[in-house]
């Protein structure tokens, strides 16, 4: 932790801060006090096996589930029990798990869902934006989201998030089911977007290679707490990591 | 073929009313999956507020008749929406991620209350209103001495009918709040993670669904002449029946189902018996849902995940 403490020294205040988070599902406790910090036009990561918690930390960021204890800190701004509209209108944006895609709406209607919260004089902006980042969604816009192919659903989870011009993304598996190829296309997205626009990204995958490789820095998650925490390169060398999240996982 | 004519042209008034009530069950069971089996009540409320609002004005010394019905309008639409509001405040939102039942269970318990509460406050004797809206046009006329009418409350009632489905069907299909409580019926969680407020748009799901009923139930009113505590019984079974004939959950089908049990049932009494209209009704319901158990236009319960 504290090499990594150093390193985020020279940035200032965190965008997001989580301290201490633990959420609970019934009595079950899914996080076990989690810490982690996402600086302004980072991409970080948080990778971890299936059922580590990963998915119940990006929703207790949101408020739902709330953190039982602990803070969730945005901008400064003490977030862990506002709920989650009021949550994401402070230019928060979640691709969840499980694409969530509205299936009888039109992709077009999905995209504008997205940019609820948004100023109409924006929409055609960043519909355009989003369609030169995903060409596939132009030709399909007209068709109802449940009939899309899953790499197509993942686009159109992600656009759609985008569509509200967050500051921070929050992006829950998005390699999650599909093809290599269509993976390392949506991977070029997010860089392209971190790149050019300077998004803050916080990723979570189970897919470890792709996901350190294109992070700045990473966490480890084990059973609902961070057991590691460095740079994407530095994570990526570790024997734990690569014997842990990697064999046979660099395809 | 002039009798047909006429039940046509009454079943499609009866229809437009059951359309109107079932409207209100197929969008709250879209967007929480609950019957709110307190809508008929509510139907009810409707139609006695636009009487008190009616005796108010009478005494009041306004009796220019347009202005008259756009004041009970307006009136009874708002006071109903309000109740349709509490309702869910009070009873229903509570019980929110409660087990299944509970809200079903509180429904019948809220249907019940209403019930007593009219009848205790506004007595149990039938509350009469005579015809404000006369006259009509004869369309045809046969030399046996049959003749077509249709009335101009008849007109009313389904010129009214149609523009507000138009519109309603436009609000949710077009615009935002529409998407919104499509995206609530689909995905709550996802819906509230793009900043739909989801208490809100459910809350604004009753009041709608309430407005449309007390429109329903200003026509009953001014068509049928009298009401009293009980009407939204009846009134709300058919409607549920329509909604459930016309596929639960679907705004077309509510539509298309009050319209059919409206057919069905003055057609069997037309040309069978009164007596057992209900009975009609409710077969070919029955006979409907064995062959097509998600209703004429409903979907089916599996999805493409």
């Amino acid at each position: 932790m504290s090499a990594v403490m150093v390193e985020e020294g020279m940035k200032g205040a965190p965008l997001l801060s989580v301290r201490g988070v633990e959420t609970f599902y019934g009595k079950i406790q899914a996080l076990r006090g989690i810490d982690i910090d996402v600086y302004e036009g980072e991409i970080v990561t948080m990778i971890g096996a299936n059922g580590a918690g990963k998915s119940t930390l990006m929703m207790t960021i949101c408020g739902n589930p709330q953190a039982r204890n602990g803070q969730v800190i945005y901008r400064g701004e003490d977030i862990t029990r506002l709920p989650t509209h009021t949550i994401m209108a402070k230019s928060i944006a979640q691709s969840p798990e499980g694409r969530r895609i509205f299936g009888r709406m039109t992709v077009m209607e999905n995209l504008q869902m997205g940019a609820l919260l948004q100023d109409e004089a924006y929409f055609d902006d960043d519909l355009r934006q989003v369609f030169e980042l995903f060409p596939r969604l132009r030709e399909r816009q007209g068709q109802r989201g449940g009939t899309l192919s899953g790499g197509e659903q993942q686009m159109l989870a992600i656009g759609r998030a985008l569509m509200s011009r967050p500051r921070l993304l929050l992006l829950d598996e998005p390699s999650l089911g599909l093809a290599p190829l269509i993976v390392k296309q949506i991977f070029d997205a997010i860089r392209e977007l971190n790149q050019s626009q300077g998004l803050t990204v916080f990723l979570v995958e189970q897919n470890a290679f792709h996901a350190l490789r294109l992070a700045h820095r990473g966490y480890v998650m084990v059973n609902g707490a961070i057991t590691m925490s460095g740079t994407g390169r530095e994570l990526l060398a570790r024997e734990e990591v690569r014997s842990a999240y990697l064999e046979g996982g660099a395809h | 073929m002039e009798y047909f004519l006429q039940q046509l042209i009454n079943g499609i008034t009866l229809g437009s009313i059951y359309g109107l009530i079932a409207i209100g069950y197929t969008m709250v069971y879209g967007i929480i999956g609950m019957i709110n089996f307190a809508h008929g009540e509510i139907f009810m409320i409707g139609s006695f507020i636009a009487l008190t609002a009616f005796l108010v004005l009478a005494s009041l010394g306004i009796t220019f008749l347009p202005l008259v019905l756009l004041i009970i309008l307006i009136v009874a639409m708002g006071f109903t929406a309000l109740w349709g509001w509490s309702i869910e405040r009070v009873a229903y939102r509570p019980l929110r991620g409660s087990f299944r039942l509970a809200p079903l269970i509180t429904a019948i318990g809220m249907s019940i209350f209403l019930q007593n509460f009219v009848q205790v406050t506004q007595g149990a004797r039938i509350k009469p209103l005579p015809p404000q809206i006369t006259g009509g046009v004869t369309l045809l006329s046969s030399s046996d001495g049959i003749v077509v009418q249709l009335s101009t409350m008849q007109m009313i009632i389904i010129v009214t009918t149609v523009v507000l489905m138009a519109g309603f069907t436009t609000v949710i299909n077009r615009t935002s709040l529409g998407r919104q409580q499509r995206a609530c019926e689909q995905d709550q969680k996802m819906a509230a993670l793009l900043g739909v407020n989801v208490d809100r748009t459910i809350s604004l799901t009753f009041v709608m669904g309430a407005g449309l009923a007390a429109v329903a139930g200003i026509m009953y009113l001014l068509y049928y002449g009298v009401i009293d505590f009980y009407i939204g019984f009846l009134a709300g079974v058919k409607a549920f029946t329509a909604a459930v004939l016309g596929g639960i959950g679907s705004l077309p089908g509510a539509m298309l189902g009050g319209l059919a049990i409206g057919l069905i049932e003055t057609f069997w009494s037309g040309y069978f018996s009164v007596e057992y209209k209900d009975v009609a009704a409710f077969s070919i319901l029955a006979i409907v849902l064995i062959f097509m158990p998600s209703g004429l236009l409903g979907r089916p319960e599996v999805e493409k995940v």
